[in-house]
């Protein structure tokens, strides 16, 4: 920077006093031809004309004759420096201006004419050094400005980056602490911080839901493994408190691995929710048939629907895409939707598991015409082990659906519960562009109608049909496409 | 609970290092009328499973010097092809997946039922003795009941039974294990492909349909439950 100004000033110093220097060699070269042409009378003439009052202040002239003193001119005696008869020099000159004396840096050059004469030409340097002054002062000063714009730009610059540094180092701090929830602010600009922010936040909110549930699971083992586990050794207490009875130790042993199998069991659920909820089983997804998944439980459920009296038919789509899933785990949330269904509708009810495409998301559906959930119990019950008072009677650990729940989340899918009045309808909604992706293959199929295509009636009775509900809370409804991601 | 008496001895290489575990194992082993000989870390089962004289090997996941998937491995590399039956704690799917791959036969997640280990440990020793022309078969026999696979059609003491689809792959289960205990899980594995217990007992649902149509009228019911273990497809000697 400094050199740029430095290399301005010397450049525009040189252009002005080679301007100089030639103005004055031009203008002796003029004055002698006047002499040649006109002689003495006429130099006389052109220097008096050219030095006069009107003329500009800012030029020296001198035409001398050493044995007469001045002859024209507005220099009032030959220099004493100008010793040579042709040379260039400088001369300090006291001008009497309005302020008082001033001195004037006079550049001129003097020049032996025929005869004896002497010429001097010189221009006042006043202006030039002003414009030098001009010059360093605007170089200066425009320094000075870069400097301080520089300065304050690069020290908000970088209260701004330390800012958001210190944003996220805050952040991290408070998580470490263990405050979960806390999060990167987002700026309004989506810059490489808030990308960076976004990043972090979507781990942290990883992190976090990690964390929720690992709390959740060890709250879970000390709710539900607990209470098994108390019981099951007071039931051996008692045994072996109790006088030795062949008979009624058996009893009591087969009543303990009755309890040790329950809580086995509870142990295996909670493990399934913690590997669906880590996200482990997310590298796992392949392209998967719903319809056929879906068929496959229904039929695997249907006799036992039958034993109580209820219809379990499975309705799918053949033409619904497929899509990305973890086979083991989705039949497992699907088993386990139907399980509760069959628990809970009483004879002479339907369940109808349905699969369906719609738009770019296939849906499957496992409605029934239970008492269903309240609408204030929905979400309740999605969380671990809670199981509505009308249920407690019936067999479970209570983590049937927060199994559906996690498996929901690990799949990208959206859990819906609803009325199917009467009834409850759990909605699964899948996106089905992720199979594609991930079979990394273009498959172009066509559009599936939002009717059903094909039936598959799992239960064949002379009068099966495939009505829902008297809510028809199935039914395809035309909703606009959701955005899944 | 009385264990199924098998009706034949099979000699059992038992590799885990839990003793506790162990000892169980090697008692239920034992009173079930098998022999069981047992290594507590990975080299010496190896050593011991080289000599290739066992029926079927239950190997331990984790094992003190090398891993219980390194031995059969190495096994298999030794043309050792002495069925094996994976024990181990890791239980998701891609775990199962690995230890089937390095050459186990089946795999049984801790913690199981003693009946569980038992019934595949047969049915492990026994395929092994005639695998490859039991699985071409195309027609199977279980006393006077008969299955046609290639016309896909079932007929016992001359009568035609229809059956559904999932029943008639169930029987087809049940026909090539005929002799030998079949637990919940296994039909579930092998007629389902599900590696997990719906909470409610389904099996014994799709059983009782099964047994309506292939028993129902007949003197000798061929279809037994046997208690706390599973189902078992006989023959009435």
């Amino acid at each position: 920077m400094l050199a740029i100004f430095g290399f301005i000033y010397w450049s525009t110093v040189a252009v002005i006093d080679r301007q100089t220097t030639a103005t004055i060699e031009a203008e002796i070269v003029g004055l002698a031809e006047q002499y040649k042409e006109r002689g003495l009378a006429g130099l006389i003439d052109v220097v008096r004309e050219r030095s006069g009052e009107s003329a500009s202040r800012n030029s020296v002239y001198l035409l001398w004759d050493p044995a007469r003193g001045p002859l024209a001119g507005n220099l009032a005696a030959w220099p004493t420096k100008a010793t040579g008869l042709s040379e260039w020099l400088s001369i300090d000159l006291t001008r009497r201006e309005e302020g008082g004396q001033v001195l004037h840096e006079i550049r001129a050059r003097t020049f032996e004419l025929a005869g004896g004469y002497r010429l001097l030409v010189g221009r006042d340097m006043h202006e030039r050094a002003k414009f030098r002054r001009t010059i360093v002062d605007t170089l200066t000063w425009s320094l000075a400005a870069a400097l301080a714009l520089g300065l304050l730009g690069g020290m908000s610059l970088s209260r701004r980056i330390l800012g958001r540094v210190d944003d996220v180092t805050r952040t991290a701090r408070r998580i470490m602490q263990g405050d979960f929830s806390q999060r990167i602010r987002h700026g309004d600009s989506a810059d490489e911080f808030d990308r960076l922010a976004d990043s972090l936040n979507a781990l942290f909110a990883q992190i976090e839901r990690l964390m929720s549930g690992m709390r959740l699971a060890t709250d879970s083992l000390a709710h539900d493994l607990r209470g098994p586990l108390t019981r099951l050794r007071g039931r051996i207490e008692l045994a072996l408190i109790a006088a030795p009875d062949a008979v009624r130790d058996r009893e009591a042993l087969v009543s303990v691995l009755g309890q040790a199998d329950a809580a086995l069991t509870t142990f295996e659920s909670l493990l399934k929710i913690a590997a669906a909820e880590s996200g482990i089983a997310a590298t796992e997804l392949k392209p998967l048939d719903l319809g056929a998944l879906a068929r496959d439980a229904a039929e695997l459920y249907e006799p036992v629907a039958e034993e109580r009296g209820v219809r379990l038919t499975a309705v799918t789509d053949p033409g619904a895409p497929h899509v990305a899933a973890q086979r083991e785990l989705l039949a497992q949330a699907v088993t386990n939707l139907l399980d509760n269904a069959v628990k809970h509708t009483p004879a002479g009810g339907q369940i109808v598991v349905r699969v369906v495409a719609e738009g770019g998301s296939v849906l499957l559906v496992v409605a029934d015409s239970g008492p269903g959930i309240a609408a204030s119990d929905r979400a309740r019950v999605l969380e671990r082990f809670v199981r509505l008072e009308e249920s407690r009677s019936t067999p479970g650990s209570g983590l049937g659906l927060s199994l559906v729940a996690a498996v929901a989340r690990l799949h990208g899918a959206t859990l819906d519960l609803t009325d199917n009045a009467p009834g409850l309808r759990v909605e699964l909604r899948f996106s089905a562009a992720v199979a594609r992706t991930l079979a990394g293959e273009a498959e172009q199929r066509p559009v599936p109608s939002p009717l059903p295509g094909a039936a598959a009636p799992i239960h064949v009775r002379p009068r099966g049909s495939l009505a829902f509900g008297p809510g028809s809370g199935g039914g395809p409804s035309p909703r606009p496409p959701r955005d899944d991601r | 609970m009385p264990f199924q008496v098998y009706r034949f001895r099979m000699r059992i290489l038992l590799i885990e290092d839990d003793q506790e575990n162990a000892d169980y194992l090697r008692k239920g082993l034992t009173e079930s009328g098998h022999v069981a000989d047992h290594a507590a870390n990975g080299p010496d089962g190896l050593a011991q499973a080289l000599d290739g004289r066992y029926d079927a090997l239950i190997v331990d996941r984790m094992l003190p010097g090398m891993d219980g998937l390194s031995v059969i491995r190495v096994l298999r590399e030794e043309k050792v092809a002495t069925p094996v039956l994976i024990l181990s704690a890791l239980g998701q799917v891609s775990d199962r997946v690995r230890g089937l791959r390095a050459g186990g036969d089946d795999y049984l997640v801790k913690p199981f039922a003693f009946s569980e280990l038992l019934a595949r440990l047969e049915a492990l020793a026994r395929r092994a003795g005639s695998d490859a022309e039991l699985e071409a078969q195309t027609h199977l026999r279980t006393g006077d009941l008969e299955m046609d696979l290639l016309r896909r059609a079932v007929v016992r003491g001359g009568r035609a039974i229809e059956l559904q689809p999932r029943e008639f792959r169930l029987l087809e289960f049940l026909m090539r294990h005929a002799g030998q205990v079949v637990t919940r899980t296994m039909l579930l594995e092998g007629v389902w492909d599900y590696h997990f217990d719906p909470q409610t007992n389904v099996i014994d649902v799709h059983i009782s349909r099964l047994r309506a149509k292939i028993d129902k009228g007949f003197d000798e019911p061929l279809l037994q439950t046997v208690r706390g273990a599973g189902y078992c497809l006989r023959a009435p000697t």
